[in-house]
């Protein structure tokens, strides 16, 4: 009976799955299934195309606008993915081992810049830019992209930083360890899903922000993926660009699950079992 | 290998307690000196200044007659035994043990000859491709010692490294610390909160309290010449009977009857500010069954009858607890041994634990005539809680002159 019971309760929340992936996953299909329409029979109102074709994806990549804006895209991610977690790893790795005054605080504001509504800072923002010289800049992008995503960073790696038992680094020091050797040959390595986890979340934040890339850029200079599809437009005026923004959807999803297929690999639990007893 | 000197080292923390108070202490080379203590008396705090990984606050400490105090711990040239073992999760056995050689940067050939060593004294050759997690507890604590003394350190410090053990597995190691530390000699300080493994492993025990050092000694001085009331509760088990004992015209009135008392302690008693009242204390194994005890040994001590509560017979000999009249002794330092212990539950009266030859008929329920060895007795002053049977640091009983 029992053996039943697991059975039915397999199949009703596999079921339950299913549904839920379908329901997530069907506007992403509509939109690949768009991408590989005729321009003719992209308003047929059918799932499957009738015909299929990959003049979309020709368009976007015959276009120097759309293969220029995936490269700054990439560049900005990476590079503020990058800064970010190794400025949260220091930060959190401070927070979670150390008490000096203002820890609070600190934690605190990086919490209130988390929570401010970024939407209010995008005209000063705007202003500051010009004024320095980051408007339409990598640079214009990355550090603000780093300002947000740090206290995301911060607190997750702090959570993975308490996990670490102290007496492995007390254990790397009488060892004969210095500071920094503590941490990188001790402390790091059981901190990488933590690290991993983190560079995943920052990495999807700055690929998918729209609002500061449409503020703080006016060119294909610094203009990320998300922006240039906005700017799409067919050959003429007559022309709908719907299939080859679709194309360009598609196309950007791909580095992403990548980037996450890539790391999540490292994300394994259960690093420091047998560290420490009890 | 060095000596360890630690000369009036205290330790206060930012929150103003004083974990740590004017400790002086001398570690000869090659010694084996256990700190001991109730949980929070400093034990580990004093252990951790040794290491390096605590400020002093003040005072000095000296290692090989060098002033370390602000040396970090990896210029202190010791090497440390943690409670929870602290081995490196991502690392093999082999490279646990190789970690502080590849830090001191030895060649490859000259680590790996070393680790093999250590492993084969530590009995751990087979385990040193596998990570700690495959490891059982026994196996990661010898990881843990090895990791210690591949190095050839100084001095080694072990902080409870026992007390993850299951009971027997912890009195095996127990011997393999002891055989390990006299192989090598080399200086070990080693932290417990437990009385047994303080008797059995040191040359020498420190007794600590609050923060401040109590006695010092072998432990069978310790044992048998206890400078206060807390070190004769803390060292023993089952630990010493504590009675109350009234102070009269010379004599004392205690549960077990009126306990005659030699010059030496009445002198003791005649000053103006001398306690009235005495805590009066003995060990389980100076009691006996008063049937079976000689002519000549009855003359040296008191005999009393009580009923019999429970009987324990461990084989060798048998444990018997007697509920006695009258008031319980009370001091301040045997509550703390109390509710270290967990022992906040007394029932009425005072409990008498006895160590009884086997051979004695003695059963639950009846009452029984015990015989005490009067010379073996300590008396206490209650309020400063010092033993007013030593004399020049040993103990003579109440008669004592």
């Amino acid at each position: 009976m029992s053996v039943e019971t697991t059975t039915r309760a397999k199949l009703r929340w596999g079921l339950l799955d299913v549904i839920v992936v379908v329901f997530a996953l069907i506007p992403v299909l509509w939109i690949a299934s768009l991408s590989f329409k005729t321009p003719a029979t992209l308003a047929d109102g059918k799932f499957w195309p009738r015909e299929w074709t990959l003049d979309n994806y020709r368009t976007i990549f015959d276009t120097s606008q759309f293969v220029r804006a995936l490269v700054n895209s990439i560049g900005i991610a990476l590079i503020a993915t990058l800064i970010a977690v190794v400025l949260g790893a220091m930060a959190a790795y401070a927070i979670s081992r150390l008490d000096f005054p203002g820890k609070k605080l600190l934690v605190g504001v990086s919490l209130l810049i988390a929570m401010f509504p970024q939407v209010s800072l995008v005209s000063p923002l705007f202003e500051i830019e010009r004024q320095l010289g980051l408007f339409d800049t990598w640079p214009g992008l990355i550090l603000p992209y780093i300002t947000f995503a740090l206290p995301l960073a911060i607190y997750t790696l702090s959570a993975f930083f308490k996990q670490i038992p102290w007496d492995l680094e007390k254990a790397a020091k009488m060892d004969g360890a210095t500071q920094g050797q503590a941490f990188r040959r001790v402390i790091a390595p059981l901190a990488a899903p933590g690290l991993f986890t983190t560079a995943i979340l920052v990495f999807i934040f700055c690929w998918n922000d729209f609002l500061f890339a449409i503020t703080l850029t006016s060119t294909e200079r610094a203009r990320t993926v998300p922006v240039a599809l906005s700017f799409f437009t067919g050959e003429s005026q007559f022309e709908d660009p719907t299939g080859a923004i679709c194309a360009a959807a598609v196309v950007i999803t791909i580095p992403i699950i990548l980037f996450v297929l890539f790391f999540q690999r490292r994300i394994v639990s259960g690093l420091t079992s047998g560290a420490v007893k009890g | 290998m060095a000596d360890i000197v630690l000369d009036k080292v205290s330790k206060r923390f930012p929150d103003g307690t004083t974990a740590v108070q004017d400790v002086d202490l001398e570690i000869a080379d090659g010694e084996f000196v256990i700190l001991v203590g109730p949980s929070g008396c400093g034990k580990s705090t004093t252990l951790n200044m040794i290491a390096g990984l605590e400020d002093i606050s003040s005072g000095e400490l000296r290692i090989g007659g060098q002033r370390v105090n602000d040396k970090a711990p990896r210029d202190r040239d010791i090497a440390m035994v943690f409670q929870s073992y602290a081995l490196y999760p991502n690392m093999t056995v082999r490279e646990n043990m190789a970690f502080p050689l590849r830090l001191a940067k030895l060649d490859k050939a000259e680590i790996d000859r070393k680790v093999d060593e250590a492993a084969k004294v530590l009995e751990l050759t087979a385990l040193l491709d596998r990570k700690p997690a495959n490891l059982s507890g026994g196996q990661r604590q010898r990881v843990a010692m090895g990791r210690a003394i591949v190095r050839q350190p100084k001095a080694f410090l072990m902080d409870e490294p026992l007390s993850n053990l299951d009971a027997k597995l912890r009195v095996q190691m127990r011997t393999v610390v002891s055989k390990l530390q006299k192989q090598l000699g080399t200086t070990t300080v080693y932290v417990t909160h437990d009385q047994t493994e303080a008797m059995t492993l040191g040359d020498r025990v420190v007794i600590m309290r609050g923060g401040a050092v109590q006695q010092v000694g072998p432990p069978q001085e310790l044992y048998d010449h206890p400078r206060n009331l807390f070190v004769a509760g803390f060292i023993g088990s089952p630990s010493m009977n504590f009675l109350h004992a009234a102070v009269q015209d010379g004599t004392l009135h205690t549960a077990l009857g009126d306990v005659p008392i030699g010059d030496r302690v009445r002198r003791e008693l005649e000053g103006a500010d001398a306690p009235r009242e005495l805590i009066l204390g003995i060990r389980p194994e100076h009691f006996e069954d008063a049937e079976l005890i000689d002519d000549d040994t009855r003359r040296r001590g008191l005999e009393f009858d009580a009923p019999v509560d429970i009987v324990e017979s461990m084989g060798s000999d048998k444990y018997v607890y007697f509920t006695v009249e009258g008031e319980r002794a009370s001091a301040a330092e045997l509550e703390e041994l109390a509710a270290d212990a967990g022992a906040d539950f007394s029932g009425g009266g005072a409990t008498l634990v006895t160590r009884l030859s086997a051979e004695s008929p003695v059963r639950e329920g009846e009452n029984r005539r015990v015989w005490f060895n009067l010379e073996k007795i300590h008396l206490f002053d209650p309020s400063s809680g010092r033993n007013l049977t030593l004399r020049e640091g040993r103990s003579a009983g109440a008669l004592g002159d």
